[in-house]
């Protein structure tokens, strides 16, 4: 029963996927359209694409970039938004400024940051992904620091915790779960900037590369830097869940015991 | 409206307001009074004027009508609320902002700790604070958590305990804080009365061999007259005193024998009464014109 | 009032306290408007000074005045007119396939769980991706813009609505059948107003996720609409344009989150419960 649960279970979450890879493979097998080549080619090319050498050159360069730009706009966002939201004077004055930089689709800075900072080296592309990233965290944190529990405060306080203290052991924890929820838009906006600031001014990168191989209409090629990109942003996803579950046990825990109840 | 001047009387003649203010008095309320008033909303004064001491050591209770200013006067003495008027003495200095000798159990247990740390970082916390080594944390923290019969449960989260644990957790974190006056605001109001009558014996004992000066605010009479040396008995808003009853019952007491004593009935009778006059708007000062 | 002989009511909750926390509202107005005023200024003030190079950032006033000189131009509004029109309509076919997919996948069980690891894995697949595909196949044209916007925008909604589905409460659903109510009355009477809430917030994360991918599109591909307006401005120098058309963008983010707010509220109305978002 154990073994035939098992081989269910497996079916359930490899079924489709299965399912759509031999439609794809066997929908494409004898296609000789140039923008559809088959997925048996594509295949083939892979290792002659992905080399050691390309993913030194091209892959880790974008995720460096991306990973500097999320920690700069996560250190900022989260100084920033506790600052804002532990001060109800502060929030004021700064929600009507806030709200229009967040709602300006984050693409578009890029020609403005092109005007300043130029776009052929990594400075440029660097900022684009952090201002990019900084908006979801800094307004999250800001509203995880406001809904943290009037309690936990009280507590705090009367317990003489020094503000250091109550930021580290009580502030942050507590609007942590938000902050996270912000950290996982900021992370999917990155990886579309991480893309878009390499089609800008000629560059190494994956996302410059599968550009590069369309313009050279070197389809199967493309088709592999796709499929590269999904899986970036499939293991980025499931890195992050397991920081995330980690880091929020408690709450996570919390609210299983919430919804049993 | 009622004439109130018998009230009054005997008010003045029990008061322990009149007590001498000397080195026992733990914790000393002078002319307390706060009034809200947020710019753009309606004043509204919720204590008009309380004077009462308490004693080191005692163990004493505030009841009064829903809406009389039982948490506010509580965050006021915690030195969580700025005064209007009027002062809040601990240990001889008066309070401004919470004080160190002071620690609060709240109503909302399962708000009060932190949930993202186990029971044991959630009661070593403050203690940290005081600058407390490793070693002696260590200590308080195992001897709190035995008071309240919580060793097994220290590494675990609060939020995988029951309401009634909880609230013990809370306690422990107060008391290894060792402070001279333990505030408890309404603590066992959500939690099933089984449970409660457990906590409020070991709020009993904990006082009694502990030694520490306990504050409890509550809502319910039984309980008032049950665990308090002294009930003090709130007016409706804006709050005065009504009466401060003496509870003359046996120091030893227990849920069964001591909730049948005949004079526990007259005690509980006597508040009940207070509770209901407070609630029609009789007051020890004015009737409250139209009430 | 009535209570129980020896028992009061507990306060519900803490009355004046919490009221005190909050600053009445006209105050924060004025606070905000104080702090656009301060940005404003401060902009300015860089850029008249020449601590900041005015050819860079030209003074406030100077992208205002071009602001409104476009206002007065055919082709400005024409280009706003290609990108609301893009926006909504690859919005409107997101919600349409979101709800509909999320409806029938979270109301079969088996449905739910034989697509849930393809969702999981499909959905973090960054739609920019697309760009080299929908290029290949469609140029600059606006259908390049329709597949990078409805891709983007259906996980949104798809994820929301099968949160919803899966809310709905089984005591409710048993009651609907025990009185023998049809599939389609479960769906519009029991399933539908459980989700609605969660549509919305989709609806809401969706609209801006849209807006986001049609500028992209019309930026990085060049499909015709105010992006494209965007990158023109600046390849070609003219400074003080590009801003006048990022402020643009942006107003149109704060309208189209405004909006999405208030259809949100508007349907929301009669629900009691205040959700926070778990996207």
């Amino acid at each position: 029963m154990n073994v035939a649960g098992l081989a269910r279970r497996t079916l359930m979450v490899l079924g489709l996927p299965v399912i759509l890879l031999a439609a794809w493979w066997i929908a494409s097998a004898g296609s000789t359209s140039p923008f559809w080549p088959p997925l048996s080619k594509i295949v083939a090319t892979f290792p002659d694409v992905w080399t050691w050498d390309r993913i030194v050159e091209d892959v880790f360069p974008s995720l460096a970039r991306l990973g500097i730009g999320f920690a700069i706009a996560v250190v900022v966002g989260v100084s920033l938004g506790t600052a804002i939201g532990l001060m109800p004077r502060l929030r004021a004055l700064s929600e009507p400024v806030l709200e229009f930089f967040r709602a300006i689709p984050p693409p578009v800075m890029v020609p403005i940051i092109a005007i300043f900072a130029g776009y052929t080296g990594w400075l440029g592309k660097i900022i684009t992904i952090a201002l990019g990233c900084l908006w979801p965290i800094l307004l999250n944190t800001v509203e995880g620091v406001r809904g943290l529990e009037p309690v936990l405060g009280d507590t705090a306080k009367s317990y003489h915790l020094s503000p250091w203290r109550r930021f580290v052991f009580v502030v942050l924890p507590g609007a942590s779960p938000r902050i996270f929820a912000g950290a996982r838009q900021a992370l999917s906006i990155g990886v579309i900037l991480m893309v878009i600031s390499e089609l800008f001014g000629a560059n190494a990168g994956i996302g410059a590369a599968i550009v590069q191989f369309q313009r050279s209409f070197a389809i199967p090629q493309m088709w592999t830097g796709i499929i590269v990109l999904g899986l970036i942003g499939v293991l980025l996803a499931a890195l992050f869940k397991a920081v995330e579950n980690r880091m929020l046990a408690w709450y996570l825990g919390q609210r299983q015991i919430e919804r049993g109840e | 409206m009622s004439f109130t001047t018998p009230l009054v009387a005997r008010l003045t003649e029990q008061s322990p307001a009149d007590a001498p203010r000397d080195e026992a008095v733990a914790l000393d309320l002078r002319g307390v009074q706060k009034t809200y008033d947020t710019p753009g909303r309606p004043q509204v004064e919720a204590i008009r004027h309380l004077d009462f001491s308490i004693r080191k050591g005692e163990l004493v209770c505030v009841v009064g009508p829903s809406g009389a200013g039982k948490t506010t006067l509580l965050r006021s003495i915690a030195g969580l609320l700025e005064l209007t008027a009027g002062e809040v003495v601990l240990d001889g200095k008066a309070v401004t902002g919470p004080p160190l000798g002071m620690a609060v159990v709240f109503q909302e247990y399962g708000r009060s700790l932190f949930p993202w740390m186990t029971v044991r970082q959630n009661i070593e916390l403050p203690l940290k604070e005081k600058g407390l080594d490793k070693a002696a944390r260590r200590e308080k923290v195992n001897r709190a958590l035995e008071e309240v019969g919580l060793t097994e449960a220290a590494d675990q989260h609060p939020w995988q305990l029951s309401g009634g644990m909880q609230q013990r957790v809370a306690i422990a974190r107060a008391i290894a804080f060792e402070p001279s006056v333990l505030l408890m605001d309404e603590p066992f109001a959500a939690v099933d009365a089984q449970t409660r009558a457990e906590l409020e014996d070991l709020v009993r004992s904990l006082w009694k061999h502990l030694g520490v000066t306990v504050l409890f605010v509550t809502h319910d009479i039984d309980e008032a007259v049950y665990l308090g040396e002294r009930v003090i008995v709130l007016s409706n808003r804006p709050t005065v005193l009504m009466e401060d009853v003496i509870v003359d019952l046996p120091t030893e007491r227990d849920q069964l024998t001591t909730r049948s004593h005949p004079h526990f009935g007259e005690l509980r009778g006597h508040v009940y009464s207070l509770i209901q006059r407070a609630k029609r708007g009789d007051r020890p000062d004015a009737p409250l014109p139209g009430a | 009032m009535t209570s129980s002989p020896a028992t009061l009511a507990p306060p519900a909750r803490r009355g004046p306290t919490a009221r005190t926390r909050r600053s009445p509202r006209r105050h924060d107005v004025w606070l905000g408007i104080a702090g656009v005023a301060i940005v404003l200024g401060v902009a300015e003030t860089l850029s008249r000074t020449g601590i900041v190079n005015p050819a860079f950032l030209p003074p406030v006033t100077e992208m205002y005045a071009k602001l409104f000189e476009l206002l007065g131009e055919g082709d400005f509004w024409h280009a706003l007119g290609l990108t609301v029109r893009g926006w909504a309509i690859g919005l409107a076919a997101a919600m349409v396939l979101g709800i509909v997919l999320g409806f029938v996948i979270g109301s079969v069980p088996f449905l739910r769980a034989f697509t849930s690891s393809t969702i999981e894995f499909l959905r973090p697949i960054p739609s920019v991706a697309l760009i080299p595909l929908v290029v290949l196949l469609f140029g600059t044209k606006p259908q390049s813009a329709f597949l990078l916007v409805v891709y983007a925008a259906v996980w949104q909604v798809l994820v929301q609505v099968l949160y919803g589905v899966a809310d709905v409460d089984p005591v409710a659903r048993d009651t609907a059948r025990s009185y023998r109510f049809g599939p389609l009355r479960i769906a519009r009477s029991v399933i539908y107003p459980t989700a609605l809430p969660y549509i919305m917030t989709g609806f809401r994360l969706a609209a801006a996720v849209a807006l986001i991918l049609e500028i992209t599109a019309e930026l990085v591909i060049g499909v015709p609409g105010l992006g494209r307006e965007i990158g023109v401005a600046q390849s070609s120098a003219a400074y003080a344009e590009t801003y006048a058309l990022v402020i643009v963008v942006g107003l149109i983010g704060v309208a189209v989150n405004l909006l999405a707010r208030l259809v949100e509220r508007k349907a929301l109305w009669w629900h009691p419960s205040v959700r926070s978002e778990h996207s």
